[in-house]
């Protein structure tokens, strides 16, 4: 019996101990949990073709999928060395705070409240994009200052429906939100005709209408954009050398599209005169070191999946089904805001 | 045990080999391993969100929430707080759970009864209800339920109709009384109706005490009800005003209506709960003694009048704790409602939580909210449990 007892009393010391002298979580050092797991874990959307989508192989495609693998290119040297982690709208934030993902690249909106009181930082934007709504083409609408009344379908968890109540408001409209907490949910509802529309960024319904409608035709999206949505990629707060390498990273992309580097041409390029492409190329300068890298940080980004126009063009450009046109992600000097910070 | 065993100690005996002495230390020391858990996991939290800059607290729930919701009985703008945003939430939990509660009931128990049929039909049936509402999970009926109601249903433009009520992918559409100051003289003749019906009965049961006699109750007090209603409104100069349903170039606006949403949660959880229900119900029926079924046959009650009189009573009995689980689950259950899109309180508060990012605070008032809501739930049917026991004489 006190034998019985004694084990007991020790199992429960252990626990205790166990329990009380784990150190909370530590934030920082995202790098060298990454380096040493040899895989980075990117939280994406589950399903919007264009932006992150697996096929029936499993391999994940999309326009913030390759924001992840320029990312794992740079740091790990392979592309493919991602564990891709598909999430909620709401879910994505918890996910990333608590550790369980080093990065977020989800088309999610980058905001004051969502910056400043989450615990994670915004590190640029990859796609400048505004919310709309899609009506089917039948219903005759042609403005969204005819959806009078209309009730609209909205995922929870987002800006949106925020942004649909102020312009509700706004246009005094009146519109009736019905909230899904999933997307699969939102488009079920939408296509079976429980809501005269469907809101979300434009970019999504683009998206949506592509894969879920059985005629994309019978659709149309309304002209009318009711708010900014700057989408990009964020990190968890606490490790400002992680939050460095995603933010040059992007801007990496950015700039070797302003200067001509392709995914194609990029060994050429390493032998080009011209001084900027040869810092971004590491062959001048080293500026990897600065961030805690190698200095063929950015050319490991462009070679695994080309500069930022490529990745527009390939999975949401005009040549694609989504047919988006470049309009503000352009360059900034052919018309449009896409703007990096000089590689120097 | 053996029976020459001492009896313990009287005193306190600080020894280790008292086992009172030991039972304190063990309890003491249960209790501080359990602070000492939620001390290190609050610690934990706090430090964690701290060092992300995370900001938490409860001060964002007077700000103004900043978004609609689709329907609720009580007004809402989205002027209103995040507090007040909660409470519509709740009412929206409310107005489905209490309803769901009401039709299981008499639904569960109605099917519950039928098992016990001795129509070979009649049981089967029931018996079919029970296994398929009970075996497939209740998520997968929501979904069902509002794949029926929203692919299958007319879209507004061709919504059915007869004559004001509309029925379609919107929902239901109905006329509603616009409400008068003519309508309190009306409520008040049904209230002092319901008064007198129920004094009725009063009588009807001393009066039956007394002499054995048996008055109709029910037939009269509806009668007195409802005359006095009429007169009440007629009284009040017989207002006639409803606020009817009409058909718009999109819609149909005005009058009352009911979202296919609230109707898919509604008929999912009433069907899934009944199916609990007639099985404690039945169990309930069973547990009373074959011989009350004989004497009831032997004083020449009906079947109906053996049920009603004699079985049931009894079976209340086993019946009331297992069916006040079934509500409380009823209640809980509700929250898959935001896998339908209707706004209960789970899923205002998931809009809250990814506006606010106050993740630990929404899940919290969420929680105290079910607690209280299964708390009153336990409390009123332990009153009714209390009620209806066998009583000691």
């Amino acid at each position: 019996m006190l034998k019985k007892i004694s084990q007991r009393a020790a199992l429960g010391a252990a626990l205790a101990a166990g329990v009380l002298c784990t150190m909370p979580a530590h934030a920082g050092k995202t790098l060298d949990a990454i380096k040493a797991r040899g895989q980075l874990v990117c939280g994406v959307n589950p399903s919007l073709p264009g932006f992150a989508a697996a096929d029936s192989q499993g391999n994940w495609s999309g326009l913030d999928v390759d924001v992840c693998k320029a990312v794992a290119a740079t740091v790990l040297s392979d592309a493919s060395k991602i564990k891709w982690t598909p999430l909620n709208a709401s879910q994505r934030f918890a996910v990333l705070q608590s550790g369980e993902i080093d990065m977020l690249s989800r088309n999610t909106t980058w905001t004051l409240t969502r910056d400043a009181s989450l615990g994670l930082h915004f590190t640029g934007v990859t796609y400048y994009d505004g919310q709309g709504f899609m009506v089917p083409k039948k219903s005759k609408i042609t403005s969204a200052t005819k959806l009078k009344g209309a009730t609209v379908c909205v995922q929870s968890g987002t800006t949106t429906e925020k942004n649909l109540n102020d312009y509700s408001k706004a246009m005094k409209l009146n519109m009736k939100p019905v909230v899904f907490d999933t997307q699969e949910a939102t488009n079920k509802a939408y296509f079976a005709g429980r809501c005269q529309a469907y809101t979300t960024d434009a970019s999504g319904l683009a998206s949506v209408r592509n894969k879920e409608a059985s005629n994309p035709d019978d659709h149309l999206i309304l002209p009318e954009l009711i708010s900014k949505e700057p989408l990009g990629p964020s990190v968890r707060r606490g490790d400002d050398e992680f939050f460095a390498i995603v933010k040059w990273v992007v801007f990496a992309l950015i700039e070797a599209e302003e200067y001509g580097i392709t995914q194609a041409n990029v060994d050429q390029m390493k032998s080009s005169t011209d001084p900027v492409v040869q810092r971004i190329l590491g062959v001048s300068e080293d500026t990897g070191k600065l961030l805690g890298l190698d200095k063929d940080w950015a050319y490991r980004a462009i070679k695994a999946v080309g500069n930022y126009g490529e990745i527009f063009e390939r999975n949401v450009g005009p040549k694609t089904t989504l047919k988006l046109p470049r309009g503000a992600n352009n360059l900034w000097n052919k018309g449009g805001l896409m703007y990096a910070p000089p590689v120097r | 045990m053996t029976p020459s065993r001492p009896p313990p100690p009287k005193g306190r005996s600080w020894s280790w080999r008292s086992q009172a002495f030991r039972g304190v230390v063990y309890q003491v020391l249960a209790l501080a391993l359990l602070l000492a858990a939620a001390a290190y996991l609050l610690h934990n939290t706090f430090a964690n969100m701290r060092l992300r800059g995370i900001q938490s607290g409860f001060g964002f729930i007077l700000q103004p929430a900043g978004f609609a919701i689709g329907e609720s009985l009580l007004p809402f703008d989205s002027s209103d707080s995040y507090l007040y945003s909660y409470v519509v939430g709740l009412s929206n939990t409310l107005r489905v759970a209490l309803v769901g509660i009401v039709l299981a009931t008499v639904l569960g128990t109605l099917i519950g009864i039928g098992r016990l049929s001795r129509n070979l039909l009649v049981r089967s049936l029931c018996g079919t209800y029970v296994e398929i509402t009970r075996n497939v999970p209740l998520l997968l009926q929501l979904f069902i339920w509002y794949f029926i109601l929203t692919e299958l249903l007319p879209p507004i433009e061709t919504a059915m109709h007869a004559g004001h009520f509309f029925f379609s992918k919107n929902g239901l559409q109905f006329p509603l009384p616009q409400w008068e100051s003519g309508y309190g003289l009306t409520l008040a003749g049904l209230l002092v109706g319901a008064a007198g019906a129920w004094g009725w009965s009063r009588h009807a049961q001393r009066r039956r005490e007394a002499t054995g006699q048996a008055l109709p109750v029910w037939l009269p007090g509806l009668l007195l009800t409802g005359v006095c209603g009429v007169v009440g409104w007629m009284v009040a100069g017989m207002p006639s005003e409803w606020d009817l349903p009409e058909r718009t170039e999109l819609n149909v606006v005005g009058g009352g209506s009911v979202t296919p949403e609230y109707l898919t949660v509604l008929f999912g959880l009433t069907i899934y709960t009944a199916g609990y229900i007639a099985e404690v119900v039945r169990a309930g029926i069973q547990s009373v003694p074959f011989g009350q079924h004989e004497a009831a046959a032997a004083i020449g009650l009906s079947r109906g009048q053996e049920l009603r009189l004699v079985l049931l009573p009894q079976a209340l009995r086993v019946i009331i704790p297992p069916i006040t689980s079934q509500y409380l689950n009823l209640t809980k259950n509700s929250s898959l409602a935001v896998a339908v899109g209707y706004p209960d309180l789970v899923s205002i508060s998931s809009t809250a939580l990814n506006q606010t990012g106050r993740a630990i605070e929404c899940i919290a008032l969420v929680m105290a909210c079910y607690l209280t809501l299964s708390l009153l739930t336990s409390a009123f049917m332990n009153f009714y449990n209390a009620r209806s026991r066998l009583k000691d004489r």
